[in-house]
């Protein structure tokens, strides 16, 4: 599954390191898109096929993981040294187990209505294979501040790819944008009285009155294959991932 | 490598002050949580009577209007299964603390046996005329699904409808909660026909008119909810009738 292999095991040991120095700037950009955990390494699909059918919740799934990846890497660089090898991999998971329990309680209590949307998938972010991926293969061998940002890279990097997803799902699924949020957009679709949001631009007789939802949109496989175009549009433009074996 | 002294050590410092930060963080969110938790469950009873509140819609209701509507105009009574009203103090002994019908658990209740249930009554107050909201629950495809049914003060004719589910699949199941077009078909049905007939109001595949008092167009695709919700209609809405007839026969 993942092929990333390529620029985690060489950083090391230098006599003083910047903080925003060039490698610290590739750990950030490098998951954006030459490395993106979800079109390149192909690591928590699972998400990102279920809460992509609006924009909202993506965006809220995507701050939590971005919260859970950049400080379990931290918390488990810190303890490197002293983590007993044996029990590793337990020892992160409850690092991680406790950031996304953590996530879940502030939701419920600040956000009470994107908590029952997100419902399972809060928790499911315990199990999303690039938490401990990067805690695996990066935050065990590396300083906290580079694991850090290593962790904010791969959640941006996750993040960006859902809430594209989610653009294109919900507007043609759908025909809105930003549902459930307090900023909501009513984009396409014939149909006024079905959907009443706060901000109509599909007035009747705009020139998108002839487009019809399309259920697929809001089923998981359209995320599957709106993921599949962009692995596509990706390769075709990124030199650095044509695949020669 | 490190001793096993050494790993349980760690271990159990770790799993304490894991503990510790969950258990603070917890109880510190506790009165918060819970009341979202409340405010979410009165915004769908209200929705129920969406048309009744004016130009004001429940969804973009701030959550203090909500409790304000909730505990000016509205009544609440909890019911056993033969239309008698149950004590506050009946109902916290059943485990549902504060008392009231709001803190009736309806999932719990749906495991109990038929007899045994309790149910929750909010008697809407326009301030001219009395609405009957009830609460039904039964299954959907995946999990379960669960209505709040608003009757008018003839307690026959239904005036408003809210329908919610646990996990039904987004576009096809989900309908009955995310197109609003799904709970108005049910505006203006009647629960009983003009002998005093139980009815209740069913689902049918296509070609039901305003006329059908009984009947509203369920969702392509979505057959097993759609039944669910005609059994739910059908099988819930009957709960309430031993009550109904008390009050009518007053």
């Amino acid at each position: 599954m993942a092929e990333n292999t390529v620029q985690e095991t060489q950083v090391q040991a230098k006599p003083k390191e910047p903080l925003f120095g060039k490698k610290e700037r590739k750990l950030l950009s490098d998951p954006l898109n030459d490395n993106n955990p979800i079109t390149v390494q192909v690591l928590g699909v699972c998400s990102a096929l279920a809460v992509t059918s609006l924009v909202y919740p993506s965006v809220v799934m995507s701050i939590a993981v971005v919260f859970v990846c950049a400080f379990s890497s931290l918390f488990t660089s810190l303890l490197r040294n002293s983590i007993p090898k044996q029990v590793r991999m337990i020892v992160q998971l409850v690092i991680i187990a406790t950031l996304v329990t953590i996530v879940e309680l502030v939701l419920k209590g600040f956000n009470y209505p994107i908590y029952k949307q997100l419902s399972v998938y809060i928790g499911l972010i315990i199990t999303n294979c690039i938490v401990m991926g990067r805690l695996e293969a990066f935050a065990m061998a590396n300083k906290p501040w580079r694991s850090f940002l290593d962790g904010v890279g791969n959640g941006l990097g996750y993040g960006a790819i859902l809430i594209i997803v989610a653009f294109f799902r919900e507007v043609f699924g759908k025909g809105t944008l930003f549902a459930g949020s307090p900023l909501e957009w009513n984009i396409i679709g014939p149909n006024n009285e079905i959907v009443s949001y706060t901000i109509n631009t599909a007035a009747e007789g705009s020139w998108l009155g002839w487009y019809s939802n399309n259920g697929l949109m809001v089923m998981p496989a359209a995320a599957m294959f709106l993921i599949g175009i962009f692995i596509w549009i990706q390769r075709s433009y990124n030199k650095k991932l044509i695949d020669i074996s | 490598m490190h001793s096993t002294n050494y790993i349980v050590g760690f271990v159990a410092i770790m799993t304490t002050v894991v503990a510790i930060v969950l258990t603070a963080l917890f109880l510190g969110l506790k009165e918060r949580s819970d009341q979202n938790a409340a405010i979410f469950n009165k915004r769908a009873i209200l929705s129920a009577v969406k048309d009744q509140l004016g130009d004001q819609d429940p969804k973009y209701m701030g959550d203090q209007e909500v409790l304000d509507v909730f505990s000016n105009q509205i009544q609440q009574i909890s019911l056993d299964m033969s239309g008698a009203e149950v004590s506050t103090a009946d109902i916290e002994a059943l485990g549902y603390k504060g008392g009231q019908a709001e803190h009736i658990d309806m999932k719990k209740e749906k495991k109990k046996p038929e007899g045994e249930r309790v149910l929750p009554l909010y008697v809407f107050d326009t301030g001219s005329d009395k609405i009957y909201i009830i609460s039904v629950r039964g299954n959907g495809l995946w999990d379960e699904i669960w209505g709040n049914i608003a009757l008018g003060s003839d307690l026959n004719t239904i005036v408003g409808a809210a329908f919610d589910h646990q996990g039904e699949t987004p576009g096809l199941g989900a309908e009955i909660k995310d197109n609003p077009s799904f709970p108005n078909m049910f505006k203006g049905k009647k629960i009983y026909d003009e002998n005093g007939k139980y009815h209740s109001v069913i689902g049918v595949k296509g070609g039901t008119t305003k006329e059908d008092f009984h009947k509203v167009d369920v969702i392509s695709g979505a057959t097993v909810t759609s039944d669910g919700v005609t059994e739910m209609m059908v099988r819930g809405v009957k709960y309430y009738e031993p009550y109904f007839n008390k009050i009518q026969s007053k």
